[in-house]
């Protein structure tokens, strides 16, 4: 960690102001054309793209360092190993984390949502108990707490959101009661792009002795995360949403939680010994790391944070701050388009309807303009149901898209408009 | 003609805004739900049958100008047709959007319109739902009927 630490002090002391055009450049992906147009990419809340870094990580580590972890003794095991473990302890220094033993690698957010459910969720809820969520959840963070509460008799309650999707958080103070054992939110809403205050929601579930558990899938893209100071007992998020590879994400739990929890799946690595009679489990995080892991994606998710970690972050985000000030002016203007989520603290993601059009037509004739957005309900149909809308279009920007992007997609939807008139 | 030109062709821009059938039938012989859940297009079917004749169909629901008109059209097809005509008609358009053959359209009439949803596999989907909810619809299948 301190040399992580040394390293990031210097790096901030060198680095160059945030230059997009630069940035681009690093990400093969984004110099294609599609339908014949330039592609705008506009779907990084589903996923994000790579830069080479992240592809060349991946592919070295399979050319040169490949063997499974903690299990050999010759030199590339080792070499495997301490790649894997320079993964953990960069994760542990993006997220702010104390230390790499409390960073749980899994498939993504949604596994990391699961386990959380599964292994802490059924020690420590019971019959009469409720779990707290927010109306802006994505599935994956609801249906995980819904089969929790049917398997052990609890209630799922939810806190509301205003008509900007905003979080009530008075409503959702109100929720909070004696038998709440639960309070699992979004850092940052996938479908509205709203920012949660998490630190305010932890506080505030931390006096009635509820555990926080924090979706940060959207936010680690956009966000300085620190769990030290937002205080949550857990948080994650996926790999590929920040830039990394798919298939790897990350659960971040407070060493004592992590601790107290009973393994989640049964496997080797996470084990300290077997007999048929009794098995002693192996100590956090690899106790709920069974099976062989996603060695590779770690490695590139590494390579992910590392080149995050190397831009400098205030240009970043004045940049992105940009672009969502941009963005909302020139939607606004588009006679028809009524944005749905007008948050105050919100990133760049804009998800809107047009008067007339189904989404999934407004998708279809964008894509022929090169421009890839995500049309329907974004894996959140109660939030689609509170702003009494059955999908919505929805741009979601990340720090490589640019105004002359947004301008493209503004084109795009007065031709969604000429088609549709 | 632009692929998207062929496919946001007038009359099924005109059928997605103006859906004919558009309405319950009461007392219906049979009826079915179609879901689409990756975009949310939902529809009911009814269907008013004498003997193996289609009396009368219809369809209620929301979704995208592509399913909507595609339920207008069949809808508007139907009428009249036997069981055993509306299942052919169902083969050959399924031939025609699904299997992209478009020598197909010959037969279909006005479903013909449709015959440039074969160039978008995202949208195929769109234009075959109310046909598989009308499928169940006719072979009583009690749970709806979803394109996932």
């Amino acid at each position: 960690m301190s040399e992580l630490f040394a390293e990031a002090v210097s790096a901030a002391h060198r680095r160059p102001p945030f230059d997009v055009e630069r940035v681009r450049q690093e990400f093969p992906i984004l110099s294609q054309k599609v339908h014949g147009r330039p592609l705008v990419y506009l779907d990084s809340g589903a996923t994000a793209q790579k830069p080479q870094r992240v592809i060349d990580a991946v592919s070295h580590f399979y050319a040169h360092d490949n063997a499974n972890v903690h299990r050999g003794v010759y030199a590339l095991a080792e070499r495997a190993t301490a790649a894997y473990e320079r993964a953990r302890a960069r994760v542990a220094h993006f997220l702010g984390a104390g230390d790499p033993k409390e960073i749980v690698f899994v498939r993504g957010a949604t596994e990391a949502l699961n386990l959380v459910a599964q292994a802490f969720g059924r020690k420590n809820v019971g019959a009469g108990d409720e779990i707290l969520v927010t109306a802006m959840e994505h599935h994956s963070n609801i249906v995980p707490w819904q089969m929790l509460a049917e398997e052990k008799g609890a209630r799922l309650e939810v806190a509301p959101v205003d008509d900007r999707g905003v979080l009530l958080l008075d409503e959702l103070e109100r929720r909070i009661g004696p038998r709440t054992r639960i309070v699992a939110l979004t850092h940052v809403s996938n479908a509205l792009g709203t920012v949660n205050p998490v630190a305010k929601v932890v506080e505030m579930a931390h006096r009635r002795g509820a555990a926080v558990v924090v979706d940060g899938a959207q936010a680690a893209p956009h966000l300085a995360v620190n769990v030290a100071e937002l205080g949550c007992d857990f948080y994650v998020f996926s790999g590929h949403k920040v830039f990394g590879p798919t298939g790897i994400g990350v659960l971040y739990g407070k060493a004592a939680r992590l601790e107290a929890m009973p393994p989640w799946q049964g496997g080797g690595d996470m084990i300290l010994s077997v007999t048929f009679e009794r098995t002693l489990y192996n100590r956090i995080p690899y106790k709920f790391e069974a099976g062989t892991p996603h060695a590779a994606g770690a490695v590139g998710l590494g390579a992910a944070l590392e080149w995050l970690g190397e831009l400098d972050r205030s240009s970043m985000e004045a940049h992105e701050r940009d672009l969502l000030q941009y963005g909302t002016e020139q939607l606004s203007r588009v006679p028809g388009l009524r944005i749905i989520g007008t948050a105050p603290e919100k990133v760049a993601v804009f998800s809107f309807v047009l008067e007339g059009v189904h989404p999934h037509d407004v998708g279809t004739i964008l894509d022929r303009e090169g421009v890839a957005i995500r049309a329907g309900h974004h894996c959140a149909q109660p939030l689609m149901q509170r702003f009494g809308v059955p999908a919505t279009v929805r741009a979601s920007l990340a720090l490589y898209n640019t105004r002359a992007e947004i301008d493209a997609l503004v084109r795009g939807i007065s031709r969604v408009r000429e088609m549709f008139r | 003609m632009s692929d998207l030109e062929d496919l946001y062709q007038e009359v099924i821009l005109d059928h997605g805004r103006n859906p004919r059938n558009f309405r319950i039938i009461e007392g219906a012989s049979a009826d079915a739900e179609g879901l689409n859940p990756l975009c949310g297009d939902h529809y009911h079917v009814y269907l008013k049958l004498d003997g193996d004749r289609i009396a009368d169909v219809s369809f209620q629901g929301a979704g995208c100008a592509i399913s909507k008109a595609s339920a207008s059209l069949m809808t508007s097809a139907l009428k009249g047709k036997t069981v055993a005509d509306a299942e052919e008609l169902f083969r050959r358009f399924h031939k025609m959007v699904v299997e992209g053959d478009r020598s197909q359209a010959e037969g279909l009439g006005k479903l013909a319109v449709l015959k440039g949803v074969c160039d978008f596999p995202t949208r195929v989907k769109c234009a075959s739902l109310v046909w598989h909810t009308l499928h169940s619809a006719l072979h009583g299948a009690d749970k709806p009927v979803s394109t996932e």
